[in-house]
């Protein structure tokens, strides 16, 4: 009989196939390129997966609660441009709290949003959409308009390239502990089930005797910390912080969770599966980078960029899936 | 028959304006901020409101609209098409490669550029109905393909389109932009029709409750296809008036992703519901106008326009927490959960 | 039956379905003839509710065949249903509240022009509807969902004559109609008779029965058991058929309960807006207090009142001879306190469907087996052997979804969840229904163990039988109040009846007003 720890790494359709799906890619992509199979090649795939798995981590448990989180991308920019921007707020001797402070700024507006969804009860849809555009906006004031002049902190890019284990980058490291306490929070603790509970039936948690905004509004606060850590590390990536750099992390965290196996109407999904699903996605952007799939439109006169190959490959994909998933069976 | 005369049908009459009216509050709610924001707007504008201006204005806010109007078919059902703002993209950047030559070869081109939107949103819908899948995933998924195709149109801005055509369209004529009539347009042979239709009417039941939609054997799985198919046509006419605006197509991801949670917005502010059953796009027509109206007012206020993204979050978020003001008539707490 | 020889409308034959392993339905038949009326007569749980889905396309059946006409028929939707010409009149369950009292009414095939919806004939014809089903003050451009309960069910009435049926189906449908538009349904009800349509109708009301019908059939336990005349057979005697002799309830002996010690849990005069009304409670420790009445008296409201859901109270709690104020679950359930609420909906209320045994089980007494949030899996594992022991939950391991389980195995997890966190006050809201007569019994050995170990108990159950046999003492309810109480000797089902109508036996009985109704009428 296995034990309930066991489910969250008992690997269900979803996960098999998405990890499947990875060696798959690998296979076909060493083919064209043999490199693939190294250890660095690999190594440095989970570094730029692990940017997109933090993200993806927070926006997994508000998938679980049944809500969604649209506020990803200015958090993320808020989490990178505050951070740089501390010394400037708190003087040089501030360095330490640089990062500290970054993480709060991302916290305090997973607090709005939580307020909003879980007191409020607005749809988290367009509650969080609304936030992000306020966030984009106090970030311009911030700013200007224009990218953040100052140079990220060393400390910030020691976190980003650094490798305080020596074969391990430092982002990875950090995703590792990231996901190893979610795991742990998710089995082990009475918020983890709750978290499932809320997405399952919020009515009978409340019934339980059991504080259902509470368990949202924790949630939003840590998805708003799990973006700011990866603004923050993004920042130290490219040694700056810069507008809209938190973008293109919005729709493949959401895409990562799902396509890992998580319902979208909440309850059900597993962190090994969203692991699964950063992957993926990680493999397919680059893979499709090298392999450059144009150039065989190319040899027919056909002039096919890489980035429609990309785009049209991540949505066949994210779709085909998840019709190989399994349709809802009476889900609603 | 003696039971009907029995009523007096004054008061009849009167509850019937007053149920018309209080159908239609969302709608009102919209067209009031619009004409208080736009009002100001004129006041503060040295010049006044000249036809210029409100061309300008007009012409700006007619594509928002148009998407808008596109987001609010599938709310309506309780869906969300995640997708408008590519196929926004995709038919603009194909109308700057097909709406070109002599009037017929235009013309075709018009025609053809509507029938793409068409199948990207019937796409959407068959997905959606027969793969039984969560229509947010599913358009955004089929978003990235549609990007993916506007690329391929246009990996670089460019393009041309008939001028004739798009100084036409773009133009006013006794004042009246021409914008405004293509959205009077499709109010008027779009969306009137399909709200007085079997499968429109569908919508709104499926919105309002799916099972008992179910029960009163309302065509679920038509209606649903329907809804996004026309989402699809009413995005490609975006893509065009953006292609007669700018005479040019751009597939820019930016540009799409703006447009796509901003016609959520607009619907929102619009008065349609986001859980479906309830609303119009006229509602989503002023919703857009609403949030094109904020830019404006930087402008005119002297605010640096860089700061429109913050008021317009201030706007939406006020317009949700009018909503929450329900929580107050709640008396059982018990429904406060799902 | 169907002596002419001619054939029947509608014919049901060997008609077979079981949820999950509770068989609701065992080779049923049933037939309906043109232009008569056929109540269908059973308990809670005998199958009527299931063979009426059967037919009118929203369940299928696992065998058996429909014959209308002599033609053998498969529904698979309620559209498909419909189209054969049967129309069913749910509890409101098929209404759309968004959209206006015409669209819904014409929902199915409106009015044309042009190929449009033509919404002024709509509305004339909605009018002309309503009229003939008594629901002329039902403005057309009302949307549905600002209606009260009452105009509800007149709407769904009309919006099911509207597609012009064969076969009518009212499943309770008069359950929250005031007497004058039960009297208007009525009279509509014979016209349509006359003119030819088969009806058939289900109620719990045997006056209803006896005015209306012309044809009874009754159903036990899933089964077919008679159909007769309506009006040949007695009151009692029908009864008898419902109630059968094999399936009596069997119930504990109860201990005598000490009557001088203090109560656990009192209330004085509780009154929320107007579906309660001043009541006042009294339950010691050891105390099951039943409460009665017909259904949609306040009943639920008490319960949820009690358990902290209801806002704008007023009127005093006592735990302790402490007085209380409560405003969530979370404070009814705290330490000092210990409330427990079974709720009626244990689907959507009481479970987390597609989460494990475990997690269900051990949900609502997290905290007494976890440190600094973190669950203690031993103490864990060990409590949950424990209470699924104690209730003997049969499910394949407690790591599978609860969703699995048949229903009554699910309301024991309802249950044990609420036994782990060891309350000193258990709420009911009708717990057995829809569970099976097995674990009925163990219910009711529960319950009388639970009051031995001094809990108070608070009963609500629609099943009198219940509160016969496991009450110390019962709470009649009625509009709102406690119209009566009934204590030891005096709990009888004819006691009960008799309160639940107030009014002396053998006046005309007014039909349950649901509160809403009450306020409108």
């Amino acid at each position: 009989m296995a034990s309930a720890t066991l489910t969250q790494f008992r690997p269900d359709k979803a996960t098999v196939i998405a990890f499947g799906c990875s060696i798959a890619l690998l296979l076909v992509g060493a083919i064209a390129q043999p490199s693939f199979l190294s250890i660095d090649y690999l190594v440095q795939q989970l570094q730029i997966a692990s940017f997109l798995g933090i993200v993806a981590t927070g926006m997994m448990l508000i998938i679980l609660l049944g809500h969604i989180d649209l506020s990803i991308p200015w958090t993320i920019g808020i989490g990178g441009m505050m951070a740089t921007a501390a010394t400037g707020f708190f003087g040089a001797g501030a360095e330490w709290f640089a990062i500290p402070f970054g993480i709060l700024c991302g916290m305090a507006v997973g607090l709005v949003n939580g307020l909003g969804v879980a007191y409020l009860r607005a749809p988290s849809m367009i509650f969080t959409l609304g936030v992000n555009a306020v966030a984009q906006g106090l970030m311009v004031y911030h700013t200007g308009g224009f990218a953040p002049p100052e140079d990220a902190l060393p400390i910030m890019r020691e976190l980003a390239v650094g490798r305080l284990i020596p074969g391990i980058p430092n982002p990875l490291l950090l995703w590792i502990a990231v996901g190893a306490i979610t795991v742990f929070m998710l089995t082990r603790t009475t918020l983890g089930r709750r978290i499932y509970a809320v997405g399952n039936k919020e009515k009978a948690v409340y019934l339980s005797g059991v504080d259902a905004k509470r368990v949202v509004l924790i949630c939003f606060i840590i998805s708003g910390a799990c973006a700011a850590a990866t603004g923050i590390l993004l920042s130290g990536w490219a040694n700056r912080s810069y507008q809209a750099m938190g973008d293109p992390y919005l729709l493949p965290a959401i895409a990562a969770v799902v396509l890992g196996g998580a319902n979208v109407l909440g309850g059900r999904g597993t962190y090994l599966g969203t692991v699964a699903g950063v992957i993926l996605i990680t493999l397919l952007q680059s893979i499709l980078s090298v392999v450059q799939p144009q150039n065989i439109f190319a040899q027919f006169g056909i002039t096919v960029s890489a980035e429609a190959v990309r785009q049209i490959a991540f949505g066949v994909v994210i779709v085909g899936m998840l019709l190989l998933y399994g349709r809802d069976k009476g889900m609603r | 028959m003696s039971e009907i005369a029995a009523i007096d049908q004054g008061q009849r009459r009167w509850q019937s304006m007053t149920y018309f009216i209080s159908a239609q509050r969302g709608i009102l709610l919209a067209i009031a901020i619009f004409v208080v924001m736009f009002g100001l707007y004129g006041w503060k504008q040295e010049v006044g409101l000249t036809a210029n201006i409100i061309n300008t204005a007009a012409n700006k806010g007619a594509l928002l609209a148009l998407v808008a109007m596109a987001q609010t078919i599938p709310v309506l059902t309780g869906g969300l098409d995640l997708s408008v703002g590519m196929i926004f993209l995709l038919t603009n950047c194909l109308a700057s490669v097909i709406v070109n030559g002599d009037p017929l070869m235009t013309a075709i081109g018009v025609v053809g550029v509507l029938l793409v939107g068409l199948l990207c949103g019937t796409i959407n819908g068959v997905i959606v109905v027969y793969g039984r899948l969560q229509p947010i995933i599913v358009t955004l998924a089929t978003s990235a393909v549609y990007f993916g195709a506007a690329v391929v149109l246009r990996p670089q801005p460019g393009g041309s389109v008939n001028f004739e055509l798009a100084d036409f369209m773009t133009r006013s004529f006794f004042n009246v932009p021409v914008s405004v009539m293509v959205l009077v347009a499709v109010v008027l042979v779009i969306w009137i029709p399909y709200k007085r239709s079997i499968l429109g009417r569908a919508a709104f039941a499926i919105g309002s409750s799916e099972q008992a939609a179910y029960m009163s054997g309302v065509p679920i799985a038509r209606a649903k296809i329907l809804a996004y198919a026309l989402s699809g046509l009413l995005s490609s006419i975006a893509g065009l008036m953006l292609t007669f605006l700018t005479y040019s197509g751009a597939a820019k991801v930016q540009i799409g992703n703006d447009y796509t949670l901003n016609s959520i917005a607009a619907v929102v502010i619009g008065g349609t519901s986001l859980f479906g059953g309830v609303g119009s796009v006229i509602g989503s027509i002023f919703g857009a106008f609403v949030m094109r109206t904020v830019g404006d007012l930087l402008i005119v206020f002297d605010i640096n326009p860089v700061l429109q993204p913050l008021f317009v979050g201030v706007v939406l978020l006020l317009a949700v927490c009018i909503g929450s003001l329900r929580l107050l008539r709640i008396k059982n707490k018990v429904d406060l959960y799902r | 039956m169907n002596a002419d020889g001619m054939t029947p409308l509608l014919r049901m034959e060997n008609i077979f379905k079981s949820y999950g392993g509770v068989r609701a339905l065992q080779d049923v038949q049933f037939t309906a003839e043109r232009g008569r009326i056929h109540a269908l007569l059973g308990e809670n749980g005998a199958g009527k509710s299931t063979l009426i889905k059967v037919l009118s396309g929203v369940v299928k059946p696992d065998a058996g065949s429909i014959l209308i006409d002599g033609q053998s028929m498969q529904f698979a939707s309620p559209h498909a249903a419909n189209n054969a010409g049967i129309a069913c009149i749910f509890q409101e369950l098929s209404l759309l509240p968004d959209l206006t009292v015409a669209d819904n009414i014409a929902i199915t095939n409106p009015p044309k022009r042009f190929g449009f919806i033509d919404t002024a004939e709509q509305y004339r014809f909605a009018e002309r509807l309503l009229a003939r089903v008594g629901g002329a003050d039902i403005h057309p451009m009302a949307p549905v969902g600002d209606l009260p309960l009452s105009r509800r069910q007149i709407v769904e009435i009309a919006k099911a004559l509207a597609r012009n049926p064969k076969i009518l189906i009212l499943d309770e449908a008069t359950s929250a109609l005031t007497a004058a538009d039960v009297a208007r349904v009525f009279t509509m009800l014979k016209q349509l008779r006359d003119e030819g349509l088969a009806i058939i109708y289900i109620s719990h009301r045997m006056h209803e029965v006896a005015e209306l019908a012309d044809d009874c059939t009754v159903f036990r336990n899933g089964r077919f058991v008679e159909s007769f005349e309506a009006r040949t057979k007695s009151d009692d005697a029908i009864v008898e058929l419902m109630i059968g002799r094999e399936y009596k309830n069997v119930f504990p002996e109860r201990s005598p309960k000490p009557k001088n010690v203090a109560p656990v849990l009192r209330t004085t005069g509780l009154t929320w807006g107007n579906q309660l009304k001043g009541i006042d409670l009294e339950v010691r420790p050891g105390e099951v207090v039943g409460l009665g009445g017909l259904d949609g008296q306040g009943q639920r409201q008490l319960l949820l009142a009690l358990f902290g859901t209801l806002v704008g109270l007023s009127g005093t709690v006592e735990v302790d001879g402490n007085r209380v104020r409560l405003s969530s679950p979370r404070q009814a359930k705290a330490a000092g306190i210990g409330m427990a609420l079974i709720p009626e909906d244990r689907k959507n209320e009481g479970l987390m469907l597609p989460m494990s045994v475990r997690a269900n089980l051990s949900f609502a007494a997290m905290e007494k087996f976890s440190r600094f949030g973190i669950v203690d899996k031993a103490a864990e594992d060990k409590e949950i052997d424990a209470i699924v022991k104690l209730l003997s939950i049969k499910a394949d391991g407690v790591d599978g979804p609860v969703a699995a389980l048949s229903g009554g195995n699910q309301q024991k997890v309802v249950i044990g969840k609420w036994l782990m966190t060891k309350p000193r006050i258990i709420l009911l809201n009708d717990p057995t229904r829809g569970i099976d007569v097995g674990t009925k019994q163990e219910f009711y050995q529960l319950l009388a163990r639970l009051a031995e170990t001094g809990v108070g108990i608070v009963y609500y159950s629609t099943d009198y039988d219940e509160l016969v046999g496991c009450c110390d003492r019962v709470l009649v309810m009625y509009d709102g109040r406690v119209s009566r109480t009934l204590e030891g000797a005096e709990i009888t089902e004819r006691n009960l009846v008799a309160a639940a109508l107030n009014v002396a036996p053998g006046a005309t009985v007014h039909t349950a007003t649901h509160t809403l109704a009450g306020a409108q009428a």
